[in-house]
Parts: structure tokens; C-alpha cells; sequence
């Protein structure tokens, strides 16, 4: 690829059938172009789990993913409440989500640490009252 | 192992999906993002959460199927997406201790 390819997503923040369209749609694109089971497996769940954060905290957000042949970057931009407190939401099994989204099975708390565990680099850029964005690496072996 | 064998031994009643010819290894739990730590490709899932979040981590994960234990039913939206994304699921009244007791005893037994 010269370019990296571009892929754009709106993720609905009413609808939780729905959130993993993207993450779905990113994978069935990867396995299109021929990127490792590993690659797809990893990029899908880090995308999956953070729009499944977006449709929890922060009634949905935008999805944009780069895809090149060294590297795919997933960008999740949201007007949520924000993070108040970046180092304890990476805290594995620390969550505030509300009971109905329990419910559902999600609200472990290892939604933020997996997304760490299965990409390379992940920075989270967030302002109280403002929003978060969270950009995610996957790199691709040679 | 031979999903097929094991579906009969254990006489799981099939609820959508394509079955699949073999799994390789078993993950127990409900949590979905636990699940999706720890849940690896081509393993058999088995939990209780039936609402259709379950089909998007089980494709997510590459599982081999998910088995519903205690009597859960999937529900029909579920269901709807399990057949469209080829997801294998199966239901049992077992528990899930007794389902990877049963697999783990016909695995030692070679019978799967």
C-alpha cells in the first residue's frame, strides 16, 4: 500500500447490538488484505473494547483507523465526561460502569487494560467535560 | 479435539451456527472483556451470558463455539447474529465445572 488506507466509523451511543460494527468491519477489511490472524485478532479486540468504552461512558464517538503495511493506528475520539483519573481507569478490574451495562457482561474492568495488552503503543489524551481520544498501534511484523 | 464427538457425548442441543469439525483447548467465564483477555482461537467458550454481545466476542476471539451452560437460552437477536457471523452455539443444562469436567475426562480418556 503507498497510502494508508482510511477507514471512518460513527459509533452510535444508544444502541449496545450494535457497538462492534466497526471492530467487525475493520477485521473483515484486514483479513481482506491479508494480515495475519494475530494482527486482525489484536487490532479487532484493542477497537472492540474501545468502542464498547465510547457506548458505556460517552454516548458513542467517532472511529478512524490507518491502515498500512507496517502499522495499523485506530484513533477513538468521544465528547464524554472525560477521565478523571487516567492511571486508576488502567487499573485492571477497576470500572465505573453502571449495573444495566453489568449486566450485559461488560463493566470488568479490563476493558482500558486490554486495549494496552493487545497493541503496541497506547496514548490517552482526555480533558474533564471535554472528551477523550485514545490512539491505538498494532505494528506489523515483517 | 473433536467438537462433533463431544457435542454427542454430551448430548449438547445445537441453538446456531456451523459446527465446527474441532476446538483446541476450553476458557470458562462471563465477563466479557475478561473473556476477551484471556479467551484464545479455535477454544470452546462457555458461559451464561446469552445477549448478543456474546457472538461479537466470540467472533472477535476466533472462538471454536461458545456453550451455554445452566439451561441459558440464546436469545433470538443473538441467535439472528450468530448465524450471520458463522458462530457455533450450543446449550446445556450442565454447569460449567461440569461440562470441563466431562471434556477433560473424555479428552484423558481419548474419546474426543
Amino acid at each position: 500500500m503507498a497510502e494508508p488506507l482510511h477507514l471512518h466509523f460513527a459509533v452510535d451511543g444508544q444502541d449496545f447490538s450494535s457497538a462492534g460494527q466497526a471492530s467487525v468491519t475493520v477485521k473483515k477489511r484486514l483479513r481482506q488484505l491479508g494480515f495475519s490472524p494475530e494482527v486482525m485478532r489484536r487490532v479487532s479486540i484493542a477497537m472492540y473494547e474501545g468502542e464498547i468504552n465510547m457506548v458505556i461512558h460517552a454516548h458513542g464517538g467517532e472511529a478512524d483507523v490507518y491502515i498500512s503495511d507496517t502499522e495499523i493506528v485506530i484513533v477513538l475520539s468521544d465528547r464524554g465526561p472525560g477521565i478523571k483519573d487516567v492511571a486508576l481507569a488502567m487499573q485492571a478490574g477497576y470500572s465505573t460502569a453502571r449495573e444495566e451495562i453489568r449486566a450485559l457482561g461488560f463493566g470488568a474492568g479490563m476493558g482500558l487494560p486490554n486495549m494496552k495488552k493487545y497493541t503496541d503503543e497506547m496514548q490517552i489524551d482526555t480533558k474533564i467535560g471535554v472528551g477523550t481520544t485514545v490512539l491505538m498501534k498494532v505494528r506489523v511484523k515483517p | 479435539m473433536n467438537f462433533s464427538a463431544l457435542a454427542a457425548r454430551l448430548s449438547l442441543e445445537h441453538a446456531a451456527g456451523p459446527v465446527p469439525a474441532s476446538f483446541d483447548g476450553v476458557y470458562a467465564g462471563d465477563l466479557l472483556s475478561r473473556v476477551m483477555s484471556r479467551l484464545e482461537k479455535d477454544q470452546l467458550w462457555i458461559t451464561i451470558m446469552n445477549n448478543v454481545n456474546v457472538v461479537a466476542v466470540a467472533s472477535l476471539s476466533e472462538a471454536a463455539a461458545v456453550i451455554l451452560a445452566e439451561d441459558v437460552s440464546l436469545l433470538p437477536e443473538a441467535a439472528a447474529a450468530a448465524e450471520e457471523k458463522g458462530i457455533a452455539v450450543f446449550r446445556t443444562e450442565m454447569t460449567a465445572y461440569e461440562i470441563c469436567r466431562e471434556i477433560s475426562r473424555l479428552a484423558d480418556g481419548g474419546a474426543i
